[in-house]
């Protein structure tokens, strides 16, 4: 079975960032993940935006990895928002509550927009 | 000593390393950084290597005198001194110096820092030797194991997804394939005016081949019992077909019967395959036909002949892998005892449990399955039962998986596979996948502490209502998995409970219904998945747990 490593890459939409998110949100993904995050919060963003539109599976400790980094997020202030589920993983981020803490939109358009940011 | 602060070029010696000689390296720092040292092969016969093996330290290379050809081309190459490279008593490398720019001979002190410096670089360079090793030899086990994955993938692929249903009969299926996966099928074809095929056949030989053959059979088979009404006469076209494309060595052992469902009547022929039997009202019969393995040679005609099965009847298709299973002291399960199984079990699907049982105990339950087990019970009603015997329609795969990460998503997408037919919707289907995927996770880690030896069985059930998958670790013995508390988002944010934990809420969420037993060796996470509405609306999902459970906490 194929499994692919996370990679992540982070870019800034205004003052909102946009992390992309490639690969399975597996327990290996922590590395990237919050690599991902302290580049994400070096310049005080409004918001940050994790997008899953390139990931892949996603597990209970891909769950963990992501409450991890939602933990982080609201130490430091910073709203964080997604965008790019499927139909399945969106609903196991609403049965973990997930969806209560990080707010989920349908396109990075409207990911933006939510966090209050200023779309470039 | 500018020989030592030169870079040191190394080259992997290219010739073929004998099998009772660990290899040797040569080292060579060059005598200049701007000279290029050409690499001096040296074969695991030559007398330098038996003389430098027992050397006391390093070798004067210009005054030698050995008839070895490696000491020439040594000369040749401008080298002066060799200091062997000897590890744990065997000589791994050797490090080759050509002469001092001084132009002077290599003192005492300039040969007893080049012996310390052998001494230290020796375990370093056999620790390198001995991770390349491993690199190989992982290498050489992952192409083996992918190998492995694509033989079991088409044979799954070729298996029937979904069972006839036929009304006062009840038909079940168990295929378990060996590690090495080894050539079995096994098929259910409707025909034209009610009737059904069932064949049950073997491959000789394992893996990929094997999986080859048995999917063009199968396919042959498949197409031949659309146009053909005489089993024997299918086995006879099959096997025309099948002759000219075989592989040397190779051939196929099958039977092919035609139920019609109405009157009970089974017309079979036999190409070399484990005959059947029937339960009746007085015991256990053996179905007898003739004929020749398919694939050997053309012209092979094969014997038809037919039974009854009357109200009550069970009949068994089975192969090799159940009869020649061995025991501990070497006994083969054989045929009289399946025999006598079939005599005194209850026929259909406890037929198949029951076998399976008394086969776990004669192999010892930690034994290694030695080849592919495949059953298939046809089973008729009794008079006056007007429903299926035993119950529904049941068919049941088992396969396993090796406990490392990342292969639960190999039972996920093997379990996909299996009930794709089954008319599960996408998003339920998704979410049996997640479930699957969670318990073989809680499995490995929990149950079988990611031990390449103890793998992760998982069984899945297909009945006419519902699909059930059995994830079974080695962590019996133990408590219930269950965790003590619900995972909690707050209080994981708020650093009160640990970021992990989800994997049984998950699974919870995701089936119909969550059954977890424990026994003395095993624990066996159970899933139910309805193929239509679960029974009791959206509240169907349950979940049973031992209520002492708790104590070994959840941590995924």
């Amino acid at each position: 079975m194929t499994t692919s490593e996370l990679s992540s890459a982070v870019r800034r939409r205004g003052d909102v960032v946009v992390v992309d998110l490639v690969g399975d949100v597996n327990r290996d993904a922590e590395a990237a993940l919050t690599r991902a995050w302290e580049t994400a919060r070096r310049d005080h963003p409004a918001a940050v935006v994790l997008n899953f539109s390139g990931a892949g599976y996603i597990n209970s400790t891909g769950i963990a990895v992501v409450v991890g980094v939602l933990a982080r997020a609201r130490a430091e202030g910073i709203p964080l928002r997604a965008y790019g589920l499927t139909e399945h993983y969106r609903e196991i981020f609403e049965i973990t509550r997930l969806a209560d803490f990080l707010a989920i939109a349908t396109d990075e358009d409207s990911a933006i927009g939510g966090a209050g940011g200023n779309t470039a | 000593m500018t020989a030592l602060t030169g870079s040191l070029r190394r080259r992997l010696l290219r010739r073929p390393v004998a099998q009772d000689r660990p290899a040797v390296e040569t080292v060579q720092p060059a005598t200049a950084p701007e000279e290029d040292v050409a690499p001096v092969d040296i074969a695991p016969n030559d007398p330098l290597l038996a003389y430098l093996q027992s050397a006391a330290g390093a070798v004067d290379v210009t005054t030698l005198e050995l008839d070895s050809p490696a000491l020439g081309a040594l000369r040749e190459a401008g080298f002066a001194l060799a200091v062997p490279l000897v590890s744990q008593g065997e000589l791994i490398g050797i490090l080759n110096l050509g002469p001092r720019r001084s132009e002077q001979e290599y003192s005492t002190d300039d040969r007893k820092l080049l012996e310390n410096l052998a001494a230290q670089a020796a375990p370093a360079l056999r620790v390198g030797q001995l991770v390349r090793e491993q690199q190989a030899e992982a290498a050489t086990r992952q192409r083996f194991e992918q190998e492995l994955e694509v033989a079991r993938l088409i044979q799954q692929n070729f298996l029937p997804k979904q069972l006839p249903d036929l009304p006062g009969w009840q038909v079940s299926a168990y295929y378990r394939p060996a590690r090495e996966v080894g050539g079995d099928f096994y098929d259910v074809i409707p025909l034209p005016g009610g009737r059904v095929g069932f064949v049950v056949g073997d491959v000789t030989d394992k893996g990929v081949p094997a999986a080859l053959v048995m999917a063009a059979t199968r396919s042959v088979l498949r197409a031949t019992a659309q146009r053909l009404v005489e089993p024997g006469a299918v086995l006879e076209h099959v096997n025309e077909h099948l002759v000219p494309d075989m592989p040397e060595k190779m051939f196929v052992t099958c039977l092919y019967g035609v139920l019609e469902p109405g009157t009970g009547r089974f017309r079979f022929a036999n190409a070399g395959h484990d005959l059947p039997y029937v339960k009746t009202a007085d015991g256990s019969e053996e179905l007898r036909a003739r004929g020749m393995p398919l694939g050997l040679m053309t012209g092979m005609g094969y014997e038809e002949n037919e039974t009854v099965l009357a109200p009550g009847d069970s009949m068994l298709l089975h192969s090799d892998g159940v009869v020649e299973a061995h025991s501990p002291a070497g006994a083969m399960f054989g045929f009289p005892r399946l025999k006598e199984a079939v005599a005194r079990y209850p026929g259909g699907a406890e037929l198949i449990d029951r076998v399976l049982t008394d086969l776990r105990d004669h192999t010892g339950p930690d034994a290694d399955q030695e080849d592919d087990i495949t059953m298939v019970t046809v089973a008729r009603a009794a008079r006056g039962h007007g429903g299926s015997p035993g119950g529904p329609t049941a068919q049941q795969v088992e396969f396993e998986v090796p406990s490392a990460e990342g292969n639960e998503r190999i039972a996920l997408a093997r379990v996909s596979s299996i009930v794709s037919e089954l008319g599960l919707a996408p998003e339920r289907l998704r979410r049996l996948e997640t479930a699957v995927a969670e318990a073989t996770m809680n499995a490995m880690e929990h149950g079988n502490r990611y031990d390449a030896d103890r793998p992760v069985m998982v069984r899945v059930l297909t009945r006419r209502d519902r699909v059930v998958v059995q994830v079974v670790d080695q962590g019996g013995g133990t408590p219930a998995r269950t965790p003590e508390q619900h995972p909690d988002l707050e209080a994981k944010l708020a650093g009160l409970q640990s970021p992990r934990g989800w994997g049984l809420f998950l699974i919870e969420n995701m089936v119909d219904e969550a059954h977890e037993h424990v026994d003395r060796s095993d624990h066996v996470l159970e899933l139910v998945m309805f193929l239509d509405d679960p029974p009791g609306s959206e509240t169907g999902r349950t979940t049973d747990t031992a209520p002492e459970g708790g104590a070994d906490h959840d941590d995924q």
